[in-house]
């Protein structure tokens, strides 16, 4: 599936502000067995410094992932979504995510390609405070499969 | 430098509690009848699911649960999950590359599922021990 390569460089609309939750940290550590109390205790968070729970690594994805919509439910853009296959995916951070963060989506697109058939499409989303303060950077890379 | 091998067990009913804990409720990750006419083998595990396995091996591997500076992951294959009480295993192992300028440590990671890999270019940058 061909994407239009002019979207390279655009940048949507900040998301609404995630409240990221205590509880919600506890389920999803629990969920993928991450059993350290920093997870769960706050007070064992607040040992290591961090004024509450501490989410897992690849706890963003909850809130990027949802941030996402914008782009692949973008109407002009034109995306499939059944036939999307998640490529590549990384964090780079400034901070972990703790319980009480009210997280806010900024989604740019960097990279829009078409090779073999398939679509490429590179995202990257800045989450960051609604004070501002920057979180984590996430890049998303997914391929929209051709219909061969 | 090798760093010890972790393996984690991954059952339907994983895939399940991660569709819930992280709202990724594809039918490929708990519906035979929709993973296979989209071409897969069976029910696969969340790609991500897969990551966040090999994010407590690197969490693991540096001692702290808020170590991890630079995470990134390339899926290549898919992780089959049989729907048995055994289900399948994903094996994680890692090599020190070196540091970065910032004194952090970098680390190459391998993940397997039956013997094949699963994840390419996984790459971690995490903070060395307090």
């Amino acid at each position: 599936m061909s994407l239009d390569p002019s979207f390279v460089g655009r940048t949507y609309p900040p998301t609404a502000p995630y409240e990221v939750g205590r509880e919600k940290i506890r389920e999803f550590a629990t969920a993928i067995g991450a059993t350290d109390p920093a997870h769960h205790d706050p007070a064992a968070a607040r040992a290591l410094g961090h004024p509450d729970v501490v989410a897992p690594p690849t706890f963003p994805v909850i809130v990027t992932m949802a941030a996402s919509r914008q782009i692949v439910e973008d109407p002009e853009l034109g995306v499939d979504y059944s036939r999307v296959v998640h490529g590549d995916q990384r964090f780079a951070y400034n901070r972990p995510v703790v319980a009480g963060d009210e997280l806010v989506c900024v989604n740019t697109i960097e990279e829009v390609t078409s090779r073999g058939g398939h679509g490429f499409l590179t995202t990257r989303t800045d989450v960051s405070t609604v004070a501002g303060e920057p979180v984590v950077a996430v890049w998303s890379k997914i391929v929209v499969r051709g219909e061969a | 430098m090798e760093l010890p091998t972790q393996t984690f067990r991954v059952t339907r009913a994983d895939l399940v509690r991660y569709a819930g804990a992280s709202g990724d409720f594809n039918p490929i990750h708990w519906s035979d009848r929709t993973a296979t006419k989209v071409g897969l083998p069976g029910v696969i595990a969340h790609g991500m699911f897969t990551m966040a396995l090999v994010g407590r091996a690197v969490t693991t591997w540096a001692g702290a649960p808020d170590a991890v500076v630079d995470f990134n992951v390339r899926f290549t294959r898919p992780v089959v999950v049989p729907d048995t009480d055994e289900g399948t295993e994903v094996e994680v192992s890692a090599v020190v590359k070196g540091a970065t300028d910032e004194g952090l440590t970098r680390l190459d990671i391998t993940a397997t599922c039956l013997g094949e890999k699963v994840l390419s270019q996984a790459r971690a940058t995490v903070r060395t021990p307090r």
